[in-house]
């Protein structure tokens, strides 16, 4: 018999018994919609979380203090109980020597912490930085309205503070006209001199919903450190994207000639902006793999039904598969015959699946879009695919058992069964 | 003579848990081509695992049985599954269509086996007419009456112009009215055609009808009878 025969009398007996073939097509349909639903929704988050990273520049780069890989030969792993020296003013300043660093464009040390902010009986936690001028132009920000930080702020340890819109919002239920206002942060006065325009959602969390003061006065003030002269983060920006890598070279050369570090170890984490990307791109391409993956348990489950019901399908037609053999059918035929059926089963599952799966996808972006989230997912020909192939394969293996116990029957004995 | 089937010393033995069970003891007959043949014999004398050796739907534990001019004894299960194609029709008690298909669907079936696809659906319908069920083409089993359903399953037997019809109790789930026209009808089919024509009963009226009657007593030929000698 010919492929397309087997094909049309496949079709014809499953047609046969629409509610039990649509059962099992159900089967498959919902594990090939979970796997593409699934990783469209992995990918999208991929997609979003590289992209806000993506726009907070190319050519930043941020250095830590304290190691990502493990504590110096012979010692503790982990900050506490070893001589990891913290970053300090004194780092920044010989980072920003263009002689020393000439891949450097611009250095703004900053200390980070968190504190109330009060107005007029609106009360909002956010994170508070003390930064120097170049801040906010190594971090791409811009003022909507009034003034940044500048050196008198810094000389005058003044209390003025620049706004993220999230935080102006919070307190003043607007971001517009606030310039001028007196704040509280912990307790303390401090003026607002501007409100920078909105960034989008970074990937610490939204940078929007931030406040920023002078580093002298945060560090007088607000957060203190063991030291005036250490910092949380140095951010730095380099000359272009291109010199991002030198740029990263030339920092850990100076900090770990300052440090005195022992060879092999470094106790200053040096990040660009690539990193996060391959980091975040790790995070979700394993979130993408557990969430197929729980997916495809499903696909599986379906399945082990096809299987099942081709199994019940060969003991319901062993006089049928006895009369066929009497009448001439080879092995071959009897299972090109079930294994043809328990294929179209998946693939007629895995056709509605993919279409089920990409309208869940569709579905979901639809919410995320309404809910305010900036988050699309994306239905890749990959998971296409893999779930088609996967599903196809499935339908073969497990027809591949029951099939054969059709072709293995013995005519006689099957002709004989009632 | 022109022996369309020769069995020479056939023997079959099955295995029932520790028992063994000698259905076949050694039968030897000769049937020749266009010969009308019944086979009789009390349940349990081999009668069944006659027609299944016959029909190729089983092999003999020992012995030499050659249908056609082609030696069955050795063949392996798709030799076995050609020849029972190409030369055997069968016609069995309870008719055994495929409810899925139609009048004409069954028919073709043995034609879909062989490879035949130029002409397929005319021979069909020429086996159909031979039956005198050419209006019913189109039917389904469920929608014709056992009578019209065991022709459907004579003209599924002489589609692909077999060697020997085997038929199995043909007539034994039909009315005697109904089991008459089946019977004629056989016979008409091995006049017309000269096809030989092996039909399996225990009813004496059928088998006064054949030319000679195989007797069978516990798997060996019951000689008793004159016209089991021949």
């Amino acid at each position: 018999m010919s492929i397309a025969q087997a094909i049309f009398e496949a079709l014809e007996s499953l047609n046969g018994n629409k509610m039990r073939s649509g059962l099992t097509v159900l089967g498959i349909v919902i594990g090939v919609a979970a796997v593409i639903a699934m990783l469209a929704v992995g990918n999208g988050a991929q997609a979003s979380i590289t992209g806000s990273i993506s726009s907070i520049g190319t050519n930043l780069l941020f250095v830590f203090s304290g190691s990502m890989g493990g504590g110096p030969p012979g010692a503790e792993t982990g900050r506490s109980g070893n001589n990891d020296r913290p970053l300090t003013l004194s780092d920044a300043e010989a980072i920003a020597d263009p002689f020393a660093a000439p891949s450097v464009e611009l250095v703004a040390p900053a200390i980070q912490g968190s504190g109330l902010m009060t107005f007029s009986g609106e009360t909002t936690s956010t994170s508070i930085s003390g930064v120097t001028p170049t801040y906010f132009t190594v971090r791409n920000m811009e003022l909507a309205e009034g003034e940044l930080i500048n050196e008198e702020h810094l000389l005058g340890r003044m209390s003025v503070v620049v706004l993220g819109p999230d935080t102006a919002v919070n307190l003043f239920g607007h971001a517009d006209g606030v310039v001028g206002e007196t704040v509280r942060i912990e307790g303390q006065p401090f003026r607002v001199i501007g409100v920078l325009v909105p960034q989008g959602g970074g990937a610490f969390g939204s940078e929007d919903d931030s406040a920023y003061i002078p580093f002298t006065t945060a560090q007088a003030r607000l957060i203190k450190r063991a030291t005036r002269e250490e910092v949380d983060v140095i951010f730095v920006q380099a000359t272009s994207a291109d010199t991002v890598p030198s740029a990263s070279e030339e920092i850990s050369n100076i900090i770990r000639t300052r440090h005195r570090t022992p060879i092999g170890y470094d106790d200053f984490t040096v990040f660009t902006q690539q990193d996060f990307l391959s980091t975040f791109e790790t995070i979700t391409g394993v979130l993408t793999i557990f969430l197929g993956g729980i997916a495809g348990i499903s696909l599986l489950v379906g399945g082990i039904g096809i299987m099942n019901i081709m199994l019940v399908s060969v003991t319901e037609r062993t006089r049928e598969i006895g009369l066929r053999k009497a009448l001439g059918a080879r092995k071959r035929d009897i299972l090109l015959q079930f294994l043809t059926e328990s294929s179209l089963l998946s693939l007629i599952g895995g056709i509605i699946g993919i279409m089920f799966g990409w309208f869940i996808a569709f579905v979901v972006g639809r919410v995320a879009i309404a809910t305010g989230n900036n988050f699309v997912p994306i239905v890749g020909t990959d998971a296409i695919i893999l779930s088609t192939s996967f599903s196809a394969i499935i339908g073969l293996f497990f027809g591949i058992y029951p099939a054969s116990r059709a072709a293995n029957l013995e005519p006689v004995e099957a002709l004989r069964y009632e | 003579m022109d022996w369309v089937i020769e069995a020479r010393d056939l023997k079959k033995t099955y295995k029932m848990g520790e028992i063994e069970v000698h259905a076949l003891r050694g039968v030897s007959f000769k049937i020749a081509r266009g010969e009308v043949v019944s086979i009789m014999g009390p349940s349990g004398s081999g009668k069944s695992t006659m027609m299944n050796t016959l029909g190729c739907l089983d092999r003999p534990t020992s012995g030499e049985y050659i249908l056609d001019g082609e030696s069955v004894g050795e063949m392996n299960d798709d030799q076995l599954a050609s020849v029972r194609n190409r030369k055997v029709g069968f016609v069995f008690q309870s008719f055994n269509l495929l409810s899925r298909l139609t009048a004409l669907g069954n028919v073709e079936l043995p034609l879909r086996y062989a490879g035949i696809v130029e002409g397929r659906r005319e021979r069909a319908q020429a086996a159909l007419e031979a039956v005198g069920l050419k209006d019913r083409m189109s039917h389904r089993p469920y929608e014709l009456s056992g009578g019209q359903q065991q022709r459907v399953a004579v003209a599924r037997s002489l589609v692909n112009n077999p060697a020997i019809i085997m038929a199995d109790e043909p007539t034994g789930n039909l009315d005697s009215k109904v089991g008459k026209e089946i019977m004629s009808l056989l016979l008409n089919l091995n006049k017309e055609r000269g096809t030989t024509l092996i039909i399996v009963t225990h009813d004496p009226k059928i088998a006064e009808q054949t030319e000679r009657v195989i007797r069978l007593r516990d798997g060996e030929l019951d000689l008793s009878d004159e016209e089991g000698k021949k």
